[in-house]
């Protein structure tokens, strides 16, 4: 097994124990919007069909490629807009939000 | 040099993405965490531009603009109730690029003679995780939006069926790494991948697509990850892990939430175990029904309420009646909360969605855990459209088939306000005890117009 292989598994593992450690820290009032957002995040996959679709290797795999190219920035785009336009909704109680910064004020202030 | 500039940027995403996942813990930064991760994404692409191996810029700009005009209307348009779907078909998008690219890739490795074990190893991986993504997914979108019966269509010998498929594509697996120039297993093994989705999700019922939407989400992540693995990128290895766990996550907890094991979800339609509800002993008592005037006067002077919605409620489109409702008693010095069960609505999360659209303040919307401590206290508890969800069988009765299930503890509270369509059962078939407790008035109507004439009577109260 190459190298470059091992340290790919590194990463992935890596990667896993972040994932959980952060995934279980998120609520589940955002599940959606948590969905909707590594929905998004995954079009990252569109670096992958870029190289594809600009590679020039024959009709066939350009084609595929253009394809993948589509549906990755469909996700990405259609993923970032609608997680925003979710999160916007999520809106503290008014009075909260005034005791809140008012919270934040004099704590800010404190100190000095 | 620009090889290691682009692994710079692709570093730099990677740091955004993850900062943007550990946002979403907090409603008040999760907004601005997401916008960094659109910009980390940008900064990707834009790298991935300079690539050595793009030499020609037409199909992609073709292939964008297509899947931008696609997105945007996926994004801005959709309403929220469409939400479960929605997801469905972009994980279906997605794990589409992913096969895609991994069978475009085995064709480029095929014609040049490069195919290496490992790199189709990956590929295969790859093709089977995106294959079944794509049908799973389309099949979830059709059932969620009501394209195809949402029923679970069982026949037999079904398990059978897709264990030898599943057996097949291992076996393509194990002969491609064996001898990776092997064009006709390679298009077998997509086909199979391809027919297996389908029958994976023919089985499984509506109420249990939010299982299914989150484990198929974890699907496209593994599917990412390999084609990271294939391709040597540590983005898609780092995103795709994330992905999948996020998918992986959700999916145990809603099972676990629905008072099912996860082979039981994938495998066993639900209401097959008919004869445990026979054998159950049904409530004893009568439900009393009420008016809305009645019910008003009770909330007007009530300290403590707490809103129980369920996805009866998301059906009639009631959600800015019921917060409508809820200002009404608070200006009236009430204290409203709002109880979600974790699978109130058909995704992850879904009837937090719904009711914050519909204005109502994300600090009023409690969790089940944290809510049922609260019961006690609370003067009113108003269920809307809920059944099984709040069913106190769930924890008395052993014999009930939804024995076990974690359910908020509305028979707790001081008196409680059911509002239902008519006397039928629940999803499950189950009868519910709640109904017919003394402290449980009815009111029976369309969910929407009962919040109506509750408001109503409560400004005149």
């Amino acid at each position: 097994m190459a190298t470059t292989t091992i340290i790919q598994l590194f990463v992935f593992m890596l990667a896993g124990f972040v994932g959980v450690q952060t995934i279980n820290r998120i609520p589940p009032l955002l599940h959606t919007p948590l969905m909707a957002a590594t929905n998004a995040i995954s079009g990252i996959s569109l670096v992958a069909s870029l190289v594809l679709a600009g590679s020039g290797d024959g009709i066939l795999a350009t084609m595929l490629g253009t394809i993948a190219v589509a549906c990755a920035t469909a996700n990405i785009v259609g993923g970032f807009l609608i997680t925003d336009r979710m999160l916007s909704m999520f809106k503290r109680t008014q009075t909260a939000v005034t005791e809140n910064t008012r919270g934040s004020a004099s704590s800010a202030g404190s100190p000095s | 040099m620009s090889q290691i500039l682009i692994q710079v940027a692709y570093l730099f995403a990677a740091f955004l993405f993850i900062t943007a996942l550990r946002s979403l813990g907090r409603p008040d930064s999760a907004r601005r965490g997401m916008q960094l991760a659109a910009f980390g994404m940008a900064i990707a692409i834009a790298a991935t531009l300079f690539q050595a191996r793009i030499v020609s810029y037409e199909w992609i700009a073709a292939g964008a603009a297509v899947g931008a005009i696609a997105g945007y209307p996926l994004g801005m348009w959709v309403p929220m109730t469409a939400m479960p779907q929605r997801i469905a078909l972009s994980h279906a998008f997605g794990a589409l690029a992913a096969t895609l690219v991994g069978v475009g890739e085995y064709i480029i490795g095929f014609s040049g003679g490069t195919l290496v074990r490992s790199t189709v190893a990956a590929l295969c991986l790859e093709v089977l995780f995106g294959g079944v993504t794509v049908t799973g997914s389309l099949m979830a979108f059709g059932k969620l939006q009501e394209i195809l019966p949402g029923r679970p269509l069982i026949f037999r010998g079904q398990n059978t069926i897709n264990a030898l498929l599943l057996a097949a594509c291992c076996c393509c697996v194990v002969w491609l790494i064996a001898f990776p120039a092997h064009v006709v297993i390679f298009s077998v093994m997509v086909a199979l991948a391809v027919l297996l989705g389908i029958l994976f999700v023919l089985p499984i019922g509506g109420a249990d697509m939010p299982v299914v939407v989150s484990l198929l989400n974890s699907y496209a992540g593994l599917a990412a990850v390999a084609t990271g693995f294939a391709i040597d990128n540590n983005i898609l290895i780092i995103v795709g892990a994330l992905d999948g766990l996020s998918g992986l996550i959700l999916a145990i907890a809603m099972s676990k939430a629905m008072n099912r094991s996860f082979a039981n979800v994938l495998f066993g339609a639900f209401g097959s175990s008919d004869a445990a509800t026979l054998v159950a002993p049904g409530p004893e008592g009568e439900m009393s029904s009420t008016t809305a005037e009645d019910a008003a006067l009770r909330l007007a002077y009530a300290q403590r309420v707490i809103m129980v919605p369920g996805y009866g409620l998301a059906v009639s489109q009631a959600q800015h009646q019921m917060r409508e409702l809820g200002d009404l008693i608070e200006k009236r010095g009430g204290d409203v909360r709002y109880a979600i069960h974790p699978v109130a609505g058909r995704m992850p999360g879904h009837m937090n969605v719904l009711l914050a659209e519909a204005g109502v303040p994300y600090d009023k919307l409690i969790d089940m855990d944290e809510i049922n401590e609260r019961f006690v206290e609370a003067d009113v508890a108003i269920v809307v459209g809920a059944n099984d969800v709040v069913n106190p069988a769930a924890r008395t009765n052993p014999a009930s088939p939804i024995f076990g299930m974690p359910i908020l503890k509305v028979e707790d509270a001081k008196s409680v306000l059911v509002l239902k369509r008519g006397k039928g059962k629940g999803f499950s078939g189950v009868e519910n005890d709640l109904f017919v407790d003394p402290k449980t008035s009815m009111l029976f109507g369309d969910a929407r117009q009962s919040l109506l004439d509750l408001a109503l009577q409560v400004k005149v109260a």
